[in-house]
């Protein structure tokens, strides 16, 4: 275990993950083994987030070591596809009884990867560890070992027993597995300079093939996919590769920061998700590739396969915009996925009223805020009462979610649409952005929602649960309008760090009676941020609110670095530096400054300056709040 | 009549057991307000949250004590009275259920220990309804997690009965794992048709039927009441289904008083035969005209599909009970069951009317039905992958159904569930013979040696 727990301290040390940085060396070392809440918690274990890693790799197998909950209760449930081998649905498992947990379980172990080397001989075999032969201390390395020694097929252990944390640190440690003993073994049979990998892209619903296609087209090979449709030949010499993109921002970091360490791969962090995204993630592999050697005509053809497929998918889904005017989106998913999917849904026209946040990082956040204005709603944690009501004050005619939420929707008879891993449909690149489109448009106007929407003949449809429900809501929010104290408390009462379980008027009180500045500060003081350490964006946020100026963010901050004295200059730039129109690339300061100089007093006259709310107009109500924020005080003195 | 076996290999093939704390899990599911929790790492819930979630269509109630590799080591006291502490004031919850895993049962927590301490600590939980069941993965299946619940909730909730008279009325029902919330629909109807006031211990019908709820809802959305269940006593009759249940029967028997009788079967025309007449029997009516029509119905049926599923070679792979009762009745109508595999250990098994039985997966159950020609396959979702292969008529049953809409309301009891059953069964076959089977000039060219029977087996 000695060389796992290791492994997982380099995991919790990475530099790329903007979590970490997030946290001091000592909780670093504590690592995540504090943040899951006993009856609290509902996300994998990290088993699950090395196999979900792993398995999409389509030719090898996969085994599970472990008793049989780990495996059978779980195996084939995932949309990965495959051009090739099925192998990786095959489920192999030792199921390991009480006589194995008395007398270890290394023996069926071995034999195990000896049966299926016999029948199924395939390149290669994954060997999981789970949480019961981890405890009894089964040695998966040392078998690995002598069976690739005895058999000559390589045999990759993936250390990762689910106690040792939650799905994404699987995803880590299924990295450094691959990274430890898969890639650079083999040599591909020959290289170009248009090579790339794709890390973090698992091929769910097919989807890469909605973007291989355009590769395919512009003479770019993908050497390997980690890990969608990947074959284990591909991902072993995928080392030679030119240059990298990262697909899932937080997934599999490790892998594309440590492969440029090691073999000088250039990577960038993209997406496929929304046009815009597509062409910049198109433009940015053809600007890696040409600095790494290729022909600079390459991004000739790559504008000019852009500018093609951008209208085609343009011209699709401007029948939809009419359709879409005055639709109103909830999104409810977590990391990477927020932003990306925000940007395509403006697109095609929708409003977004919110998104949720509960797992994206202050990056995340950042450029949610970029996306949708300062005034987005980022949903931390809704309870199901609250999604239900943000649907129903329609504030919202459509959820889209992942599926664990979906019955929220369902039963609240609205329309929703899965955009998680379960889902069955394919939303990547220019293609999957029509059919997204078309799905939501689908969902829209089915007519099945009047129909389930019709209270049973019998029902006095005043008593219906839903109405009640909502009444209650109303009835909690108006006994906290009419009573401030007790107003005050539920507003102090909220949960700010989930794993300590810390509320804002405990930070509050701590900032006020201490005179914090930082978060460090908050967490000597209340604890709060010392767990996962996801809640510091939200402490930065209470600074802001009461007006403490907060120390730089910690993605500055290194670790060794003395407190850095808070700069309002910066934090100034920073806010005029914000997008207040996304399509003509208008910032706040730009608009604040022509207000002021040139004294202009409405939209119109915005619009006409500066192109801003000339393009999708969805920032109307961002520009109007500026204009209100920045002309009231005039207003108030011509009054005077 | 069946020799039951277990294959010597190292490696499961594409499991068809599940494990039996999420078995426990489901059976606390068919009670009102519940939560069901595992002492474990947060994936053992997960997985199990999961599948149900792919099988029902419905949101899953489960939590987790989601413990980490320290607290593994050093002992899982705080983890579970944390989630206690955190589900009771969280969810409101009428009753916490908990099932031991693999990993808190390798440690040996003493779980029933723990709940006596966190009772003494917390008063306001010392008269809270917990329930704990040791159910490690590494031992027994889906189906005994199932029992052994059931068992313990009897044990821990029924109050013992008092001498005062007994209503002649009220029926305890105790299903086994192997009924959709479908069919216990199906018999409560049946029953309440002879008079009788049937309550099911667990009652999946009520919470995992897709019932619109009356509001959102972190537990069950029905289920039977923890003080329903502490009135079973009152009950004059107990019916068993499955053979899973006996265990159940005794322990309500000793509880009550009351004893038990048991089904094993309830798909096909004798199991029901019985099954009606001990309900005329107990309620003192006669059997309704609509049950009397339903007989007459299923025998057409039978008529009907034995010229489709007679001769069938069988493959099939499910738990005891459901083997047992679907596998029965596809012999009574002719077909052949020549591979079978199941997950754990039941007296039924020996008396399935097959040459072997394995205790095994879906590779044993798919290398077999290639050996042996089968022409029919029954097993849950995973069979598809074998299915494909081997490129026969497939029927899908038991848990997980997650590619297909409507595995909460597959019949297989009453005679109406096995009539609909036979149609099922029969059309599947109809199907694969026009697409598959139509014969061609060529179809007997070989003679004798290659008569039409054959013809199924060569694709």
């Amino acid at each position: 275990m000695s060389s796992l727990s290791a492994t997982i301290q380099e995991v919790f040390n990475e530099p790329g993950c903007a979590k970490n940085q997030n946290k001091s060396e000592a909780e670093k070392k504590k690592g995540c083994t504090k943040q899951l809440q006993p009856g609290g918690a509902a996300g994998g274990c990290a088993f699950d987030g090395a196999k979900i890693a792993l398995q999409p790799f389509t030719d090898v197998a996969h085994l599970v070591h472990g008793p049989i909950a780990c495996e059978g209760n779980s195996w084939d449930n995932r949309g990965a596809k495959s051009s090739g081998s099925n192998l990786w649905r095959t489920s192999f498992t030792t199921d390991i009884n009480e006589t194995d947990v008395v007398f270890g379980g290394e023996k069926r172990l071995f034999k195990s990867i000896k049966e299926i080397i016999e029948k199924y001989d395939p390149p290669a075999i994954f060997v999981y560890q789970t949480c019961v032969p981890a405890m009894i201390g089964d040695d998966i390395d040392a078998v690995c070992k002598a069976a690739k020694e005895k058999f000559g097929t390589p045999v990759i252990p993936v250390n990762s027993p689910g106690f040792v944390g939650p799905k994404n640190l699987g995803n880590k440690l299924a990295g450094e597995a691959i990274l430890d003993h898969v890639i650079g073994t083999q040599e591909p049979e020959y290289t170009t300079p248009y090579d790339i990998n794709i890390i973090g892209e698992y091929n769910l619903s097919g989807e890469l093939w909605q973007i291989k296609p355009l590769l395919d087209e512009l003479g770019i090979r993908i050497l390997a996919c980690i890990s969608g449709d990947g074959k284990y030949k591909d991902v072993a010499s995928s080392h030679r590769a030119k240059a990298a993109m990262m697909v899932c921002s937080k997934a599999m970091i490790n892998v594309a920061r440590k492969m440029e360490e090691r073999y000088g791969i250039p990577f960038f962090e993209g997406s496929f998700y929304g046009i815009e995204d597509s062409s910049d993630s198109l433009r940015e592999i053809a600007r890696m590739l040409i600095e790494r050697g290729a022909d600079a005509e390459l991004m000739e053809r790559t504008e000019a396969l852009i500018a093609r497929e951008e209208k085609k998918a343009w011209d699709a889904i401007a029948k939809f915009k009419p359709r879409f005017a005055g639709k109103k989106v909830l999104l409810i998913t977590g990391g990477v996925k927020s932003w990306s999917v925000v940007a395509a849904l403006q697109e095609a026209g929708l409003d977004l009223v919110g998104t949720s946040v509960k797992k994206s990082t202050k990056e995340d956040k950042e450029r949610i805020k970029e996306l949708m204005g300062q005034d987005a709603h980022m949903i931390e944690d809704m309870t199901p009462r609250e999604m239900y009501k943000m649907l129903k004050d329609a504030k919202a005619d459509i959820m889209l979610s992942g599926g664990r939420s979906q019955f929220i929707a369902l039963k609240a008879a609205m329309p929703w649409l899965d955009i998680n891993q379960e889902r069955h449909h394919a939303y990547m690149g220019y293609v999957g952005m029509v059919k997204l489109v078309e799905e939501i448009d689908k969902a829209l106007y089915n007519p099945v929602w009047e129909q389930v929407r019709k209270p049973a003949p019998w029902d006095n449809p005043e008593n219906s649960w839903q109405n009640r429900a909502i009444a209650e809501m109303e009835a909690e929010a108006a006994a906290l309008a009419a009573d401030p104290v007790k107003a005050e408390a539920a507003r102090r009462a909220k949960k700010i760090c989930n794993c300590k379980s810390v509320d804002l008027g405990t930070i509050e009180d701590a900032v006020k009676a201490h005179a914090l500045t930082t978060v460090e500060g908050v967490r000597e003081h209340t604890h709060a941020s010392s767990g996962c350490g996801a809640c510091s964006g939200r402490i930065e946020e209470i600074f802001e609110a009461m007006g403490v100026v907060a120390a730089p963010p910690p993605a500055q901050a290194a670790p060794p670095a003395p407190e850095i004295a808070p700069d309002p200059l910066a934090a100034e730039l920073k806010r005029r530096a914000r997008k207040a129109c996304g399509c003509k690339n208008v910032t706040v300061g730009t608009i604040e400054d022509l207000v002021r100089e040139k004294g202009l007093k409405n939209i119109a006259e915005v619009r006409a300056a500066t192109e801003a709310n000339t393009g999708c107009g969805n920032c109307e109500e961002r520009i109007e709040s500026l204009l209100d924020d920045l002309l009231a005080p005039a207003a108030l003195e011509a009054a005077e | 009549m069946a020799i039951v076996t277990v294959p010597k290999k190292a490696c499961a093939v594409n499991p068809l057991k599940m494990s039996q704390p999420i078995g426990g899990a489901l059976a606390f599911m068919g009670v009102r307000k519940a939560m069901p929790l595992l002492h474990g790492s947060q994936g053992c819930t997960s997985f199990g949250l999961v599948l149900f979630v792919r099988h029902f269509k419905e949101a899953i109630p489960m939590q987790t004590t989601a413990m980490s590799e320290v607290a593994t080591v050093l002992g899982g006291y705080e983890n579970v009275e944390q989630a206690i502490l955190n589900i009771y004031n969280r969810t409101k919850p009428e009753i916490i259920g908990i099932c031991s895993t693999g990993v808190t049962e390798t440690k040996g927590d003493d779980v029933d220990g723990y709940i006596k301490l966190i009772r003494d600590k917390h008063p306001q939980l010392a008269d809270f309804p917990m329930v704990y069941v040791s159910t490690p993965d590494f031992k027994d299946a889906f189906q005994d997690g199932w029992e052994k619940t059931v068992a313990k909730m009897v044990e821990a909730l029924v109050a013992p009965a008092a001498d005062k008279e007994k209503d002649q009325a009220r029926v305890n029902v105790l299903p086994g794992c192997h009924l959709t919330p479908g069919d216990l629909d199906e018999l409560r109807t049946i029953m309440e048709d002879f008079g009788l006031k049937p309550a099911f211990l667990p009652d999946l019908a009520a919470s995992l039927d897709g019932h619109i709820p009356e509001d959102f809802s972190p537990t069950t959305i029905g289920g039977i009441g923890v003080e329903e269940i502490a009135t079973m006593g009152a009950a004059a009759h107990t019916i068993c289904i499955g053979a899973q249940m006996r265990r159940a029967g005794e322990a309500m028997a000793q509880k009550t008083g009351t004893d038990f009788r048991l089904f094993e079967r309830l798909c096909g025309l004798e199991p029901n035969d019985t099954f009606i007449m001990h309900l005329s029997q107990i309620s003192g009516r006669p059997v309704p005209l609509k049950y009397r029509r339903q007989r007459g119905q299923l025998v057409d049926a039978m008529l009907d599909g034995h010229f489709h599923l007679g001769g069938r070679k069988v493959a099939m792979g499910a738990e005891p009970d459901l083997l047992y009762d679907v596998g029965s009745f596809l012999h009574e109508m002719g077909g052949h069951l020549l591979s079978v595999v199941t997950t754990t250990h039941s007296p039924v098994l020996e008396r399935l009317p097959a040459d072997e039985v394995l205790i095994g997966d879906l590779e044993d159950l798919e290398t077999r039905a290639k050996e042996r020609g089968c022409d029919l396959l029954l097993t849950h979702s995973h069979g598809r992958q074998a299915a494909a292969r081997l490129h026969i008529p497939f029927y899908r049953i038991g848990i997980p159904m997650f590619d297909r809409l409507g595995a909460g309301h597959l019949l297989s009891v009453g005679y109406r569930g096995t009539r609909d059953l036979v149609f099922h069964l029969a059309n599947l076959v109809m199907a694969d013979h026009d697409e598959n089977h139509e014969p061609t000039p060529q179809t007997w060219a070989g003679g004798a040696a290659h008569a039409p029977g054959a013809a199924h087996t060569s694709h």
